[in-house]
């Protein structure tokens, strides 16, 4: 087993990131993020790993320099929350565009604009159906814990590299702040430049007098062009839902009724379901982990067995319409949110359930 | 085995280290654990809490509305959390600035005057240690040497000459904390 410690999700991230071989990151401080860069410069990676970190002047620069150095093949990483993220959404589709690795992390707080610090849902729409322009998507990964929060940041770097896409980790204040026991996985050195050269040959990482010049770019204005260049992502996002799903249900085997919930929600409604089957009611839970791709065909299953689902999220209801286009409207499926920062308490969610889909 | 617990008082009381010193301690134990604390502007001079959660099994909802133990160190957080605290729960406060007592009577509630004795034995800076030694007296849900763990790897290493003094302060709370019968 590997080492046992006691951390807070954003810190895990940081080690998972030094432990996973990360070459850099580049970030600016937000709140409730702050201890992912605070940890990485205490810890001085670069004496551990030769991995840099370097603090940007603004999340704007910071996702630029994302750009360029994953352009090189280098494994990198950004984080920050919800009004920072906004700021990088240019330079997310570039990279989507450029087909360029990298783990994008969110540390969602309550919006809309500066809003609170406080943890909050409301960027499942900018994370999973592209806050930035043209047709990408990214894959996006909801933790549920601080061992998730480690986990993820891992997997992230190996799908980032596996399809060359931008992975983003969408957390919220709460995981962010929030400690846990993590078991961190063993340290896996950093790749050579001769292992990064042989295992991206798209990088541009200098060119030999054997072959052409490698361009990294996201631009293409021959139409005819452009219109390939989609294909190529289209494709590649059909690969990602036929392969990389993931979920996790709950209590589903003789459930009458299930939550529909993604990380911090998703814990709220496993204590909400204690609470629920303490009263007689067969009550499940369906957590989605990757966000896109969506468990589309697992959700559609469950929607044949059950009376009807409670989509609980933190925001003003929008993971219920992927539900909703999985399951389709033979059932009755309902949404129950807080927003701005408020966490809904398992009391309340159980009320909802019984108000909005058992009474309803 | 799950114990839900909230710690709180004013910031600069040791809510948050009191919280994480108990949860690492449980780790130590190969317990799970969770630790969620109230974070943003009310933590400057104002009230802090931390939400506790060990257990036996995996942890659902780090976010909780009712507890089985409240560790209350003012009298805005008595205020506040006394009525949280399940029916048979136990509710632990610390004299020291309340004027308005808890009534409740479905619940077990015990006094313990951490500040004043911490303050007599030269260990104010600690008194949220003698506070957990009482909460450990009544719910010994960690052992000392896993509670010397969780000091060990909660504290810096430049701190770890003090963990002897931890200890004691643990030890005064074991003696300290009384019963307090609401009429």
């Amino acid at each position: 087993m590997g080492e046992l410690r006691l951390m807070k999700g954003n810190e895990a991230v940081a080690e998972a990131a030094i432990r996973a071989g990360c070459d850099g990151y580049f970030g600016y401080p937000i709140t409730p993020q702050s201890e992912v860069m605070e940890y990485l410069m205490a810890e001085k990676p670069h004496d551990r790993t030769g991995m840099v970190v370097l603090q940007a002047e603004s999340e704007t620069a910071s996702i630029n320099m994302l750009y360029g150095a994953a352009g090189t093949g280098k494994m990198v990483m950004t984080s920050s929350s919800s009004p920072g993220i906004s700021l990088m959404q240019e330079g997310i589709s570039y990279m989507a565009g450029a087909e360029l690795p990298a783990v994008i992390v969110n540390v969602v707080r309550g919006g809309p604009g500066l809003g609170t610090i406080q943890p909050s849902q409301a960027d499942y729409f900018q994370a999973v159906k592209g806050g930035g322009h043209g047709d990408y998507k990214m894959i996006v990964l909801a933790p549920a814990s601080v061992q998730e929060m480690c986990d993820h940041t891992k997997l992230g770097f190996d799908l980032a590299f596996k399809y060359r896409t931008p992975v983003m980790i969408l957390s919220d204040g709460a995981i962010g702040q929030m400690m846990e026991k993590v078991v961190l996985f063993d340290p896996i050195p950093r790749r050579t430049d001769e292992d990064l050269i042989k295992q991206n040959p798209w990088a541009a990482t200098g060119k030999p007098k054997d072959r052409e010049h490698i361009i990294i770019t996201s631009l293409d204005l021959d139409p005819a062009g452009q219109e390939r260049v989609n294909l190529k992502l289209q494709a590649k996002y059909r690969k990602m839902e036929e392969n990389e799903v993931l979920y996790e249900t709950l209590n589903c085997e003789d459930a009458e009724y299930v939550f529909v919930a993604f990380g911090l929600s998703a814990r709220i409604c496993q204590k909400s379901m204690d609470l629920a089957r303490a009263k007689g009611i067969k009550i499940g839970l369906f957590r989605p982990i990757t966000l896109f791709p969506f468990p589309v065909k697992p959700m559609n299953e469950l929607g044949k067995k059950v009376k009807g689902m409670l989509v609980v999220e933190m925001n003003a209801g929008q993971m219920i319409e992927d539900v909703k286009l999985s399951v389709g409207c033979s059932i009755k499926i309902e949404h129950f949110g807080r927003f701005g920062g408020i966490i809904p308490t398992p009391d309340e969610v159980v009320k909802a359930l019984e108000t909005q889909i058992i009474g309803g | 085995m799950t114990e839900e617990i909230i710690i709180a008082g004013f910031g600069g009381q040791g809510v948050l280290s009191m919280g994480k010193i108990l949860a690492y301690s449980g780790v130590m134990q190969n317990k799970e654990v969770s630790w969620m604390p109230s974070y943003g502007p009310e933590m400057r001079g104002g009230t802090a809490n931390v939400t506790v959660i060990i257990s036996d099994e995996r942890i659902s909802s780090p976010i909780l509305n009712s507890f089985d133990t409240a560790i209350i160190l003012n009298q805005q957080s008595l205020d506040k959390f006394e009525k949280a605290v399940k029916p048979g729960g136990l509710l632990i406060y610390d004299p020291n600035g309340i004027t308005r007592l808890p009534v409740r009577k479905d619940i077990n509630i015990y006094s313990i005057a951490a500040a004043d004795e911490a303050a007599r034995q030269g260990l104010s800076k600690i008194f949220n240690m003698v506070v957990l030694g009482g909460f450990l007296k009544l719910k010994p849900l960690v052992q000392p040497e896993f509670i010397h763990k969780g000091l060990e790897k909660s504290l810096p290493a430049r701190h770890h000459k003090l963990i002897p003094d931890n200890e004691k302060a643990i030890d005064i709370g074991k003696e300290l904390i009384q019963a307090i019968q609401v009429l």
